[in-house]
């Protein structure tokens, strides 16, 4: 039982933090990439702007999901039910 | 948390702030479900809480459409205009089927709007509903669970998206052929040879199962931890409970309690129209692949 709860409690903390670098490369990567192409293209912000914001809510979601997942596994956890 | 006896553990509040409201269809009492997937329970709440939201949000369109001018617009009227403008360009920029458009664009205009406005219920108090149901909902016979945010239910999220998944295989259909789109699914991404056909089949079925999948749990997981941390940001709140002594920690909870919770809401602002609006364009996006023929 104890074996577990160490074990959940671990894994909450790998999926938060590899989710957390994960995103973090991602939406630094893409946000330097439109600051780029917005200093050649300044015209081109506005549309760019939406499809970053697209992009940004798109890599944010594979984290969340993730924090949610860890969350429920501390509070609710079902592998110390049975 | 100490001195009163009666009150739930962190674990114990969060557990039941989780808990739908559910009923057994079949028999139309409360219940309480026991598997993964169980066709006969409803979730009442999210039900309830979407159709309302829904109700209002056709009221308040419906006001607009009425007492529109052509004439110089009022503040309301030009709210409502910029927004049908936004999703209808928005269209214009993924769908080039004329007809298509005049379904999907108000299609699309729901989805955002409709979200958005159940992604709002995540803005209201955690404890606001659930509290007021604890004194109401036992009275009138029902069971003390109330969750208010009914986009932080999968069974919601998975039907909206099921949902366009249907408009989805019914404009394949209809723009291509039933023979058209029949082919496609055998002959899409690989090339049109017979030994390929099993491959393309399999590769369309994973495209359409990871496409109404994901744009579920997007929405899903973003809703689910939102209203998680708002639960235990109230937590942090319950903690302080008017302690007022600035020597014992339960006070700096409370500090940390609305230092977070403002923190939190301000960014979850971005988060709910971010995530409405996300699904309003990928509802496009996919009915835009629709009419693509390869």
């Amino acid at each position: 039982m104890e074996n577990v709860l160490g074990l959940v409690a671990l894994a909450c903390g790998i999926i938060v933090g590899l989710g957390a670098i994960g995103a973090s490369i991602g939406i630094a990567l893409m946000g330097g990439k439109f600051l780029e192409a917005s200093a050649r293209q300044p015209e081109l912000i506005g549309e760019l702007q939406t499809k970053m914001f697209i992009l940004a809510g798109l890599i944010d979601a594979a984290f969340l999901i993730g924090v949610a997942i860890a969350l429920l596994f501390a509070f609710a956890n079902p592998f110390t039910l049975a | 948390m100490a001195a009163e006896t009666s009150g739930p553990t962190a674990g114990e509040y969060i557990r039941h702030h989780l808990q739908h409201l559910q009923m057994d269809i079949t028999t139309f009492e409360g219940t309480k479900q026991t598997a993964i997937v169980d066709f006969t329970v409803v979730n009442v709440d999210s039900i309830f809480w979407s159709t309302l939201l829904g109700i209002i949000m056709c009221f308040v369109l419906w006001r607009a459409t009425r007492r529109a001018t052509a004439g110089v617009p009022g503040r309301f009227q030009a709210a409502v205009e910029l927004l049908v403008e936004m999703v209808e360009s928005q269209a214009k920029g993924v769908i080039h089927n004329a007809t298509s458009r005049k379904l999907v664009s108000p299609l699309a205009l729901t989805v955002l709007i409709w979200i958005f406005l159940m992604n709002f219920m995540d803005m209201i108090p955690v404890d606001l509903f659930p509290h007021i149901w604890h004194t109401a909902g036992p009275a009138m016979g029902f069971k003390d669970y109330m969750r208010v945010l009914p986009t932080a239910d999968l069974s919601t999220t998975l039907g909206l998206s099921c949902s366009v998944l249907a408009i989805c295989i019914f404009y394949n259909i209809k723009i291509k052929g039933l023979g058209g789109w029949g082919h496609e699914l055998v002959a899409a991404p690989f090339g049109d040879k017979w030994f390929l056909y099993p491959v393309n089949f399999l590769m369309q079925m994973i495209e359409f199962a990871a496409k109404t999948v994901s744009h579920g749990m997007r929405l899903f997981g973003n809703m689910f931890a939102g209203e998680l941390v708002f639960m235990l940001i109230a937590l942090m709140g319950g903690v302080w409970a008017f302690n007022l002594n600035p020597l014992s920690g339960g006070f700096w909870l409370g500090v940390g309690h609305i230092i977070a919770g403002t923190v939190w809401i301000l960014f979850h602002i971005l988060v709910i129209t971010l995530q409405a609006f996300i699904f309003m364009m990928l509802t496009l996006i996919y009915v835009g692949q629709a009419h693509d023929a390869h």
